[in-house]
């Protein structure tokens, strides 16, 4: 078992070795151009010397004319691909070299971004609970909300998310509880469609014993559906998750957001940072990481300690 | 007030129909399955309708579904260039190509177990990230027009149709692998005859959830920049006018491609996998 | 009784599994000779090995030590050669697949033109009794005429040898019966070698011209009953003195298998 997982571990580094150098050689074509026009207003020779020339030749030719320009695709300013270690360093400067509440530390940016996702993540799937257990137990909201649910799944319902920034700002709402709607109503659907699969994923047989102990509806419910939808709910709250963070970023585009994540990516978008882009969107990503992460651990302690897993 | 007095008399009309037909003698049937839902659409339109009327919320706050209804019927040819410049260059394109391209990757990752081992973790990662985010850079590399779209959808569709692809052509049983070893089958007979097979519910389960994604992409993706048509374009700039009349209009023709385009790809799947449990039922 | 060239031959045959738990020793020594148009039917408690010996004679499992050829080669070219055909526990139907395109399957891979496809589906769904379900999908079938479908599978492309892996465990007893007898006037009428798991006494005295007793810990033989009973075999021949005979020893057998452990 141990060899496996040695073996496993070992795939996966060599995949992400693999795309780390490949990842540096991407950054020699994408920047090449930009790097031979810098070289050449400090007095560089370049070949070919003029720009219009280089401009119709391919990127790869060039890297090959002007090898002594390579190492600048590296480390230029503002790259078209910055190399990984300028994002890591610009990461390590926004982080651990500001102080948490200045407006330039990802943290900073970060926890914007977090208290949003977590407040909306906490509404949506209280909510969406609530409804499915509502659904489960009605006929006439099963009937009438159920296929509107599934629907929803269909649909991009981001796409409300800019209107819901802005009509809330112009009736004076604004901050965190704009985009932790759209992070609430994101996490929402997701969350009802998955507890009512789970509520309902006892079989005929589980149901009938209990009602040959003639058990009321609420202890069916505390005693047998509830527990049984727990692996559904965890699969969707997962999924919630992800979307709400998705659904704070976006919402923090529309009004042009000064702090957050999403505003870091408009920001560095707007002023041709791509450093920062990069840099921000690995925060997304650590963050997200994180989030779904510390779910799966409360997955498997719970599941463990009502003994559904191994 | 009178409105909002026939809204409360509405939803008691509503919720008493629906009340009636659930526990009526053909709440099971298909009919009442398909009207129990289009009565609850109708009732919450109307109360919306009514509301807005009776309490006289302002234009730039929510406008009336007839509102919406007169914008969308007098804009058509605007919605319908978004329509095409978002879903058909932007989504579709970017569909095609990101889940063409994760099936292929799918059968190099089934066929050398190293690459499983390897990719299918970090696969499994990236498909949980918020990949939306990488939208700005690609703009900056495609360009504003629908190329840059496209790439946001390849991008966001991959990881999902990958992961659930492996997963697929994993589903064959042992016993059933045993079988084709019998017949001394070679690794592409077993292939397209065992394994493609079996792997189909998982394939279209990858399918319908790209086709959601790839609305999402294409068009958060034009929040970040954007020829002036296109539907994420639209929204921005209407919000930006206040006329929400215009972004209610574009949200319906969201929605209506989002559930054609769901529907389109589950109608193929139950052609396909009309044999599944989950389809016979 | 007349039987033909030996099929299937074991000498000292070994196989050790690597678990997590360490070695496991799932056959140990085992001898066995099949004679062509045989009907042989390994019977013992589970962990006996008897369906591990199965699979070693299909080549499914790779035996770490001793000798055992199938048509005169090893396993793996017979494999290679088509020599067999196997039935599994369960019927395992492609559920996309008509029981006459399942019963194509093997024919497909093999190579047979359309037209011979056509031919040897109609023979097959014949013998056994499955004529006009050729279009009908596997889930619209009983669990027993599933299985039968299944062996229709095994039968056609015409191996000499018929490997069967429990066929019939998972059927209620009528069914099973019922499918005893008429695999019995299948084997009467094809004259195929068949190599038959079970676990049921009663189905291995009725089947086979020779039961091999297995037990476990370490999985081997200890005991092969050559059968006395008549080829003709009707269902009532189970309350014949002959036939309580041999499943009186055959439960010995297990027993002693037992004792020792």
């Amino acid at each position: 078992m141990f060899r496996q997982e040695l073996h496993a571990f070992w795939a996966v580094l060599t995949v992400l070795l693999v795309i780390g150098v490949f990842w540096y050689a991407a950054c020699v074509p994408m920047n090449i151009k930009g790097v031979l026009t810098e070289q050449e207003r400090t007095g560089a020779e370049v070949q070919p010397p003029s720009a219009k020339e280089r401009r119709d030749m391919s990127e790869f030719g060039l890297a090959l004319n002007n090898r002594f320009a390579i190492p600048a695709t590296w480390e230029q300013e503002r790259p078209r691909l910055p190399a990984p270690h300028q994002v890591a360093i610009e990461m390590w400067e926004t982080t651990a070299q500001k102080k948490i509440t200045s407006k330039r530390s990802l943290f900073y940016h970060g926890w914007v971004t977090l208290s949003a996702t977590m407040l909306g993540f906490a509404i949506g799937t209280g909510l969406g609970i609530l409804l499915a257990v509502g659904i489960v137990h009605s006929r006439v909201m099963d009937l009438s909300v159920m296929p509107w649910a599934i629907v929803s799944q269909t649909i991009p319902i981001i796409a409300l998310a800019p209107m819901i920034i802005v009509v809330l700002y112009s009736v004076g709402v604004q901050g965190i509880i704009p985009k932790a709607i759209i992070s609430a109503y994101l996490s929402f659907f997701p969350v009802v469609v998955g507890m009512v699969k789970g509520l309902r994923s006892p079989d005929a047989m589980q149901l009938d014993l209990l009602r040959t102990y003639n058990a009321s509806r609420s202890q069916g419910f505390w005693k047998l559906r509830l527990p049984a939808s727990m692996p559904y709910l965890f699969t969707s709250l997962k999924i919630g998750i992800a979307a709400s963070l998705v659904g704070a970023i976006v919402g923090e585009l529309p009004t042009g957001a000064v702090a957050g994540l999403g505003a870091r990516l408009l920001a560095g978008s707007y002023y041709g940072q791509t450093v920062q882009i990069w840099s921000a969107l690995f925060a997304a990503a650590i963050l997200a990481a994180c989030l779904v992460g510390l779910l799966g651990l409360v997955e498997r302690t719970v599941l463990k300690r009502m003994g559904m897993a191994q | 007030m009178i409105f909002v007095f026939c809204a409360i008399l509405l939803w008691l009309f509503g919720w008493w129909l629906n009340g009636r037909l659930a526990s009526g003698p053909y709440a099971g049937t298909r009919l009442v399955r398909f009207v129990a839902p289009l009565v609850f659409g109708l009732t919450v339109i109307g109360i919306w309708e009514l509301v807005v009327r009776g309490l006289e919320v302002p234009l730039v706050i929510l406008p009336a579904p007839s509102v919406i209804a007169v914008r969308f019927g007098g804009s058509l040819p605007v919605l319908w260039a978004d329509f095409v410049q978002t879903i058909i260059k932007g989504a579709l394109s970017g569909y095609i190509i990101g889940c063409g391209s994760a099936f292929l990757m799918a059968i190099a990752v089934d066929r050398w177990d190293f690459l499983r081992l390897g990719l299918l973790p970090v696969g499994n990662f990236v498909a949980a990230l918020p990949i939306v985010g990488t939208a700005p850079i690609l703009v900056m590399w495609f360009g504003f027009d629908w190329h840059s779209k496209a790439a946001v959808v390849v991008v966001m569709v991959f990881f999902p149709m990958l992961v659930n692809t492996v997963a697929g052509l994993r589903e064959a049983t042992a016993m059933q692998r045993d079988l084709m070893e019998t017949y001394a089958a070679t690794y592409w007979q077993s292939f397209l005859k065992l394994r493609l097979p079996a792997a189909m519910p998982f394939i279209f389960n990858g399918l319908k959830i790209s086709t959601t994604l790839a609305l999402i992409g294409a068009i958060v993706a034009e929040f970040f920049g954007s020829p002036t048509l296109g539907m994420g374009f639209r929204i921005s700039t209407s919000v930006g006018q206040l006329s929400l009349d215009m972004v209610w209009a574009e949200i319906v023709v969201a929605a209506l491609a989002g559930t054609a385009f769901y529907g389109l790809v589950a109608m193929i799947e139950k052609a396909v996998t009309f044999w599944h449990p989950s389809q016979r039922g | 009784m007349t039987t033909g060239a030996p099929v299937i031959e074991a000498k000292n045959l070994d196989l050790t599994f690597q678990t997590n738990d360490g070695p496991v020793q799932a056959l140990k020594d085992v001898n066995l000779t099949v004679n062509k148009g045989e009907f042989v039917s390994f019977i013992g408690p589970s962990g006996c090995g008897k369906t591990t010996f199965l699979r070693c004679i299909a080549a499914l499992e790779s035996p770490t030590g001793g000798a055992l050829t199938v048509n005169g080669m090893t396993a793996d070219e017979a494999r290679r050669n088509r020599a067999y055909g196997y039935v599994f526990q369960a019927a395992g139907l492609y559920p996309w697949r008509t029981i006459a395109k399942n019963i194509k399957l093997p024919l497909e891979i093999m190579g047979y033109s359309g037209k011979e496809q056509e031919e040897r589906v109609s023979k097959v769904l014949e013998l056994v009794d499955l004529a006009g379900f050729g279009g009908k999908f596997p889930w619209q079938l009983s669990g027993g005429m599933q299985q039968r479908a299944s062996i229709a599978r095994a039968l056609a492309f015409d191996a000499d040898i018929l490997l069967m892996d429990e066929p019939f465990g998972a059927l209620d007893e009528i069914v099973r019966d019922h499918l005893n007898e008429q695999l019995l006037a299948l084997w009467a009428r094809t004259e195929k070698t068949i190599g038959f798991v079970t676990h049921s006494i009663p189905e291995a005295v009725y089947l086979s011209t020779k039961i091999v007793v297995m037990s476990p810990r370490p999985g081997r033989i200890t005991d092969v009953i050559d059968s006395p009973l008549p080829k003709e075999r009707p269902l009532d021949i189970r309350d014949t003195p002959e036939f309580i005979e041999v499943a009186h020893r055959v439960r010995e057998g297990l027993r002693a298998g037992h004792a020792d452990v």
